[in-house]
């Protein structure tokens, strides 16, 4: 017997078809994910189910018998609860208060049989809450737990939630899912809203695909994977997105071939990377941290040598150049940290002249009036607000990031590596840093562009470049990009 | 950077005030303790002079530690470079019979500077090559050449006709000169004064110098200045090595003539106290160790005069060390109201 049956689910608003004969089944003891790009009809359907929306056609079974639920109390009475987006609890109050709030079947309850009855309710379904504390102390998570507890309490046997992750910090999430699989082994039934594909298939027994409205497919967990999963949701194979040629740009003076680096436990943590920037284009490189942007600033930074392929600056192989010899090269170098690149215990100065000592260098001594007096230029040049003998680390963010910044383009390069550009600084400054590299771009300079800021990428870039456990996904013109396909192919949904 | 050169003033002070209780513990006047510590031995031309023949050792210790520190490399076995310089003197001084001062004087400085590069080689390496701690490594360096010397003294190097563990005397060509006739003190400390001069110029007017201070204060950032960290750290070491191995030949070829096993009396390790205290930056080192071998000298007529404990002086550098490096460290703090 199945726990619920949707049968040609029809609810439109006004143009609007949000469900267009959706077919919609949960097994006893399942979990079942809802899946879907934004305004695919995933929330709509749920709420056809809780009794919020009427729909405009169709028949709902729940545990085999015909249903009519036209509002929530109905739905609960029929066992079914809600996790909404957006939670419906009282702050000011407890949280036994919360759980039991409108269903104290009209006999009043002393305080502490409240708070006693939900301690129970919590051992018992093994969702952690402490009942005597303030739901606005809480943070979100914990505000969650109530929510699913809230619906336990009033003995959902079908609990529904609605991007649960949505506003969760990855240990949140996990602390999660693990309830949700132990609450199924003891006969829940959960539908579960997403649009993450990771997470769909870390939880989910069978998922159903929602596109425009329709059921594009239902499918085992087990038979299917993210990349097909994707392709269901867009109905595309490319989401609607030109992905380019890695090297298809008009004048290519900056080329990586091939790129592997291997990581610790034979790993590859950068894996056969390949792209082109030429002359006067940025180059954005988006990605989820921890996929590999490091990695490949440490390679194209000099730190690190790649285990295989190439680096060309005009048909110049420059692999194997160290640090220094790479900006003689024509390569302008940011460090991913600025903290990390550059001495904070040396004067601004210093730091400016260090990498090309030798430039500095007269008879074997520095020639400290020359590193003075450049510093002087540049601190001009880039309005960075300190003097050439500030120790660094005396400086705001912004001002030592004008410092390296300026230490890469002062050498007016061919190519720039920009990482990290505005990581940590305020409006003021990101203002700046944005604008300085545009400049470059229209002086002709080559730039690679690596942030974790995704809306940095989207606005500066001219192409994008996602990047996804060391492998690049794709290559997007950034007028066809927008931040939830860059995101599908961050989230390695889809590959070129 | 005016609050930076206060610090060692300042530092002074409250040593002073701090040690008062151990001098009145001892049953001594302060005032009177710190009359004979500071103004008695300066007050002599004798004892003036003495304060700068025990100085002298300290310069270079104290340069030696710097050199290594200014690179990010914690030497703490000057004392053994300092010994492993000592021997190399004493043999060249007891060998070469037949050349005059003007060969044998920088042979020995070569060769005690070799020595001591060569006695700082195994820790720098460890540390560059397999990351091994270098402050465990070189202090284990130290007791290993102390074993070493015994060894020497009391086999080959045995002195014949008294049978006491030092070794031959040297030849006179090989003695430095007295810079004062009647007092001890000698070429040495000339030499030490050199080397300031050029510690000075390497560390903040080379190209090497910067780079060695880049690499000091932060790898990662030396690093990606296209640096290469460990050469110039490894060369900082030996480099450091080399100069402590320069104490031991000042000391043996100005003041004692022969090698002993306690040649030394702690020079290396008070030669951390004396790089701290200069703020490493070579011309605080020569002052601070002027100021370290004046406490000596003090303490010894403190000593006399008072009858306290000759250690005072001892617990005088320590307390000054602990003070220092406090300030050094809240220096970075600001007092704030909340
Ligand atoms: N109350 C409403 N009034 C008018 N239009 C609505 C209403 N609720 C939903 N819609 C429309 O119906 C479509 C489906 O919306 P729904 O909220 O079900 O999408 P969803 O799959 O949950 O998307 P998301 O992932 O963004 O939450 C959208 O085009 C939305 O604008
Ligand atoms: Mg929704």
């Amino acid at each position: 017997m199945l726990a619920v049956e949707m049968k040609h689910i029809y609810k439109s608003f006004g143009p609007v078809k949000a469900n267009h004969d959706v077919n919609f089944d949960l097994e006893q003891g399942e979990i079942h994910a809802l899946l879907g790009e934004n305004g695919a009809g995933k929330t709509t359907l749920m709420r056809i189910l809780y009794g919020l929306y009427k729909a405009d056609m169709g028949e709902i079974f729940i545990n085999g018998e015909k249903v009519a639920i036209h509002s929530p109390k109905e739905a609960i009475a029929a066992g079914v609860g809600m996790v909404t987006q957006h939670f419906t609890l009282v702050p000011p109050l407890t949280v036994a208060e919360n759980v039991v709030l409108g269903y104290t079947n009209g006999v009043v309850l002393s305080q502490r049989e409240i708070e006693k009855n939900v301690a129970a309710a919590s051992e018992k379904f093994g969702i952690l809450v402490n009942p005597s504390a303030l739901v606005k102390d809480l943070s979100v998570g914990e505000r969650q737990r109530v929510e699913i507890l809230k619906a336990l309490y009033r003995n959902a046997r079908i609990l529904i939630m609605d991007e649960p992750t949505a506003v969760l910090v990855p240990q949140e999430v996990d602390v999660l899912f693990e309830s949700l699989l132990r609450l199924v082994k003891s006969g829940l039934s959960v539908i579960f809203i997403s649009h993450k594909l990771i997470e769909v298939m870390a939880v989910s027994d069978r998922i159903t695909v929602l596109r425009d409205g329709k059921v594009a497919n239902t499918v085992k967990k087990s038979e299917t994977n993210q990349v097909e999963l994707a392709k269901m949701m867009v109905g595309r194979e490319t989401f609607g997105v030109r992905l380019l040629d890695a090297c298809e740009t008009s004048e290519p003076i900056y080329e990586l071939s091939g790129v592997t680096l291997d990581g610790k436990h034979g790993k590859k943590v950068l894996d056969d990377v390949s792209f082109c920037v030429s002359r006067g284009e940025i180059l954005g490189i988006a990605g989820v941290s921890g996929n590999g942007q490091g990695e490949l600033t440490e390679v194209i930074t000099g730190l690190v040598t790649p285990t295989k392929g190439s680096i060309k600056i005009e048909g110049r192989d420059i692999t194997h150049l160290a640090p220094g010899q790479l900006s003689d090269a024509g390569i302008g170098r940011t460090p991913q940290d600025r903290h990390e690149g550059t001495i904070g215990d040396l004067s601004v100065a210093e730091n400016l002249a260090l990498e090309h000592i030798k430039d500095y260098t007269q008879k074997g001594l520095l020639d400290r009036k020359k590193i003075r007096d450049d510093a002087t230029t540049i601190i001009k040049e880039f309005q960075i607000k300190a003097s050439p003998g500030d120790q660094l680390r005396k400086l705001s963010g912004g001002n030592m990031q004008k410092v390296v910044l300026a230490r890469a383009l002062s050498r007016k390069p061919k190519v720039l590596i920009a990482s990290q550009p505005t990581r940590g600084l305020d409006v003021g400054a990101t203002e700046y840093v944005r604008n300085r590299l545009l400049e470059e771009r229209a002086r002709g300079t080559a730039i690679v562009l690596l942030s974790e800021d995704l809306d940095e990428v989207l606005a500066l870039s001219d192409r994008i470049a996602v990047i996804y456990e060391g492998r690049i996904m794709g290559v997007v013109p950034s007028a066809e990009a927008t931040p939830e396909k860059i995101g599908l192919l961050m989230a390695g949904a889809v590959q070129h | 950077m005016w609050t930076r050169a206060l610090i060692p003033v300042a530092a002074v002070l409250a040593t002073f005030v701090i040690t008062s209780i151990f001098i009145i513990l001892a049953g001594a006047n302060p005032f009177e303790a710190y009359y004979n510590f500071i103004i008695v031995p300066l007050s002599s031309k004798f004892s003036a002079l003495e304060v700068l023949v025990k100085a002298t050792p300290l310069i270079f210790t104290g340069l030696a530690v710097t050199f290594a520190f200014a690179a990010g490399y914690y030497n703490i076995g000057a004392e053994g470079q300092l010994y492993a310089g000592a021997v190399a003197a004493a043999w060249v001084g007891a060998t070469f019979t037949n050349l005059p001062a003007i060969v044998v004087v920088p042979l020995m400085l070569v060769l005690g500077f070799a020595a001591g590069m060569l006695w700082a080689l195994l820790p720098a390496f460890l540390k560059v090559k397999l990351k091994v701690d270098e402050v465990v490594t070189t202090l284990l360096m130290n007791s290993i050449i102390m074993y070493f010397i015994s060894a020497l003294l009391n086999g080959p190097w045995r002195d014949p006709e008294t049978g006491w563990p030092k070794s031959p005397e040297f030849f006179e060509a090989a003695r430095f000169v007295q810079l004062i006739p009647k007092s001890r003190l000698h070429l040495g400390f000339v030499i030490a004064l050199i080397l300031v001069v050029i510690v000075f110029i390497v560390i903040k007017r080379t190209p090497f110098g910067l780079q060695m201070r880049a690499a000091g204060a932060s790898k990662a950032g030396a690093l990606f200045a296209g640096i290469n960290v460990n050469r110039t750290m490894l060369i900082a070491a030996l480099v450091s090595g080399g100069i402590a191995g320069l104490a031991g030949v000042s000391e043996i070829a100005g003041i004692h003539y022969h090698l002993i096993s306690e040649l030394s009396g702690g020079y290396g390790y008070t030669g951390i106290i004396v790089a701290t205290l200069g703020g490493l930056n070579p011309i605080g080192v020569s002052v601070a160790a002027m100021f370290i071998g004046l406490i000596d000298t003090g303490a010894q007529t403190v000593s006399r005069v008072l009858g306290v404990p000759v250690y005072l002086g001892d617990v005088v550098q320590s307390t000054l060390l602990l003070v220092t490096l406090s300030m050094l460290l809240l220096q970075n703090y600001r007092i704030k109201r909340i």
